[in-house]
């Protein structure tokens, strides 16, 4: 998918509505017996990987001994791990290789970034922060043997609602620096910021409400789709009795809309090879 | 523009309008009143319908009809004559009668979709029947930083030649301007 996300913002730089739309390139979900044979560890509220690599979930402590770390082995080895079933450091259990030559497939990690992977679900149900979708403890409730096996999926962390709501009123800030900055008197703010791996546009309208896409620095097209949604908006939020102006938009149909326009820009403007 | 063909008939609209005044007259029961929920010019403990669906109505037009940020009084009196007007009711009025500083006009409306049928009775003598427009006005040109006043000086319900609305600016809107336009 090349386009990532769309966040709209209102006036007083407020996180009024946030869709992601990514398919995460990046994420392994593995079935576990007990004992787990990563070691997991309490970070900023998430559950990450501390110590540990194998079929494609990486840890964050110096793990593999510098043999293809980037790379997604399919075993590894690694000593003075007292997390493996057998205590020596091999990786062991129905999903070994040995066992079960079937599982020797494995998840290529197109990054190299060096974080630790965060536990994003739990059986299917994705987690909260350091909590499961039932309010218990992750941590807690890896450790009991009585809840294996356990089938557990691993991730870049994502950006929780909270830290998305930080964003969007830190770029509200930025995008009015922009203007400030400008040696020409009556310049824009912000209309678009440049990564490496993403673009991201900002139309602001003159009533002060601002559209962001974030997308794929090869896809077209965006500045007709960043129209497009002020459109929906237009349409589903705001024609909606029961919407209040500013507030968070919960309207189905604007969701529903949003996300065709999505596919359609998608399959409109993109150039580069495979979505 | 990707908006659908079909549209309200205008009939709809009018008994549509209609059912609202007649239901406010039921429920304030003087004229003044019944004016005021549609639109006030001073400020309002709860919000003038007009002003409401201007304050909606004016992403949607501005979502549609691309046009930019006005640099006049002028300029937005165009646009709400030539584009707004136009592209919600059909109609084009026209736009005479400037104050010498600029910052008064009026929109002369040959005809009112809002009062095609419509008959003032004698005891509603008081009521500005399509009072909603002030309000739809007003409210929509807050959403773009301009306080202004709208009001009715002729109305053809009440005998007049042709409806008159008259449009004062009063001030720019400073507060919670949008960044970029200082």
């Amino acid at each position: 998918m090349a386009i990532f996300s769309v966040y709209v913002v209102n006036k007083a730089g407020g996180l009024i509505y946030q869709l992601d739309s990514y398919a995460p390139r990046a994420e392994a979900e593995k079935t576990f017996s007990y004992p787990l044979d990563l070691l997991l560890k309490l970070h900023d509220e998430r559950v990450l990987v501390a110590f540990g690599q194998r079929d494609g979930i990486r840890g964050g402590l110096g793990s593999g001994r510098g043999r293809g770390v980037g790379r997604a082995p399919v075993l590894r080895k690694w000593v003075g791990c007292r997390c493996g079933a057998g205590g020596k450091g091999v990786v062991s259990g129905p999903l070994s290789p040995r066992r079960n030559p079937g599982a020797a497939a494995s998840l290529t990690i197109s990054f190299t970034s060096a974080v630790g992977h965060a536990v994003l679900a739990i059986n299917g149900m994705d987690v909260n922060g350091k909590y499961t979708a039932d309010g218990k403890e992750v941590l807690e409730y890896l450790g009991n043997p009585a809840n294996y096996p356990v089938s557990i999926r691993f991730g870049r962390p994502r950006l929780t609602s909270n830290e998305k709501l930080m964003l969007a009123s830190m770029f509200h800030s930025l995008f009015a620096i922009g203007s400030q900055l400008s040696p020409e008197q009556g310049s824009s703010g912000i209309e678009m910021l440049e990564t490496d791996t993403f673009k991201l546009h900002c139309y602001q309208t003159l009533t002060g409400i601002k559209f962001v896409v974030l997308a794929d620095p090869r896809q077209a097209g965006i500045d007709s789709l960043l129209r497009k949604i002020y459109e929906i908006y237009s349409d589903f939020a705001l024609k909606n009795p029961f919407y209040s102006l500013e507030m968070p938009i919960r309207c189905e149909l604007f969701d529903q809309n949003l996300k065709l326009a999505l596919e359609v820009a998608e399959k409109a403007g993109t150039f580069g090879p495979g979505s | 523009s990707s908006r659908s063909a079909s549209r309200v008939s205008s009939e709809l609209f009018t008994l549509t309008y209609g059912a609202l005044v007649t239901q406010l007259c039921k429920d304030y029961e003087n004229d003044e009143d019944v004016n005021k929920q549609l639109h006030h010019n001073l400020f309002c403990n709860f919000l003038p319908r007009g002003f409401n669906i201007g304050v909606r109505l004016i992403e949607d037009f501005l979502a549609r009809s691309n046009v930019g940020r006005c640099h006049d009084f002028r300029e937005t009196a165009d646009v709400i004559a030539k584009v707004a007007f136009k592209m919600y009711l059909g109609i084009t009025p026209s736009i005479t009668n400037w104050s010498p500083a600029g910052d008064e006009f009026s929109l002369i409306l040959e005809n009112n979709p809002l009062v095609d049928f419509v008959e003032l009775p004698d005891n509603h003598s008081s009521l500005i029947y399509s009072n909603l427009l002030c309000g739809v006005l007003r409210g929509a040109l807050e959403m773009v930083q301009m306080a202004v006043e709208a009001k009715f000086v002729q109305d053809t319900l009440k005998g007049d030649g042709v409806t008159e609305i008259r449009m004062r600016f009063i001030r720019r809107i400073e507060d919670n301007l949008p960044a970029g336009e200082e």
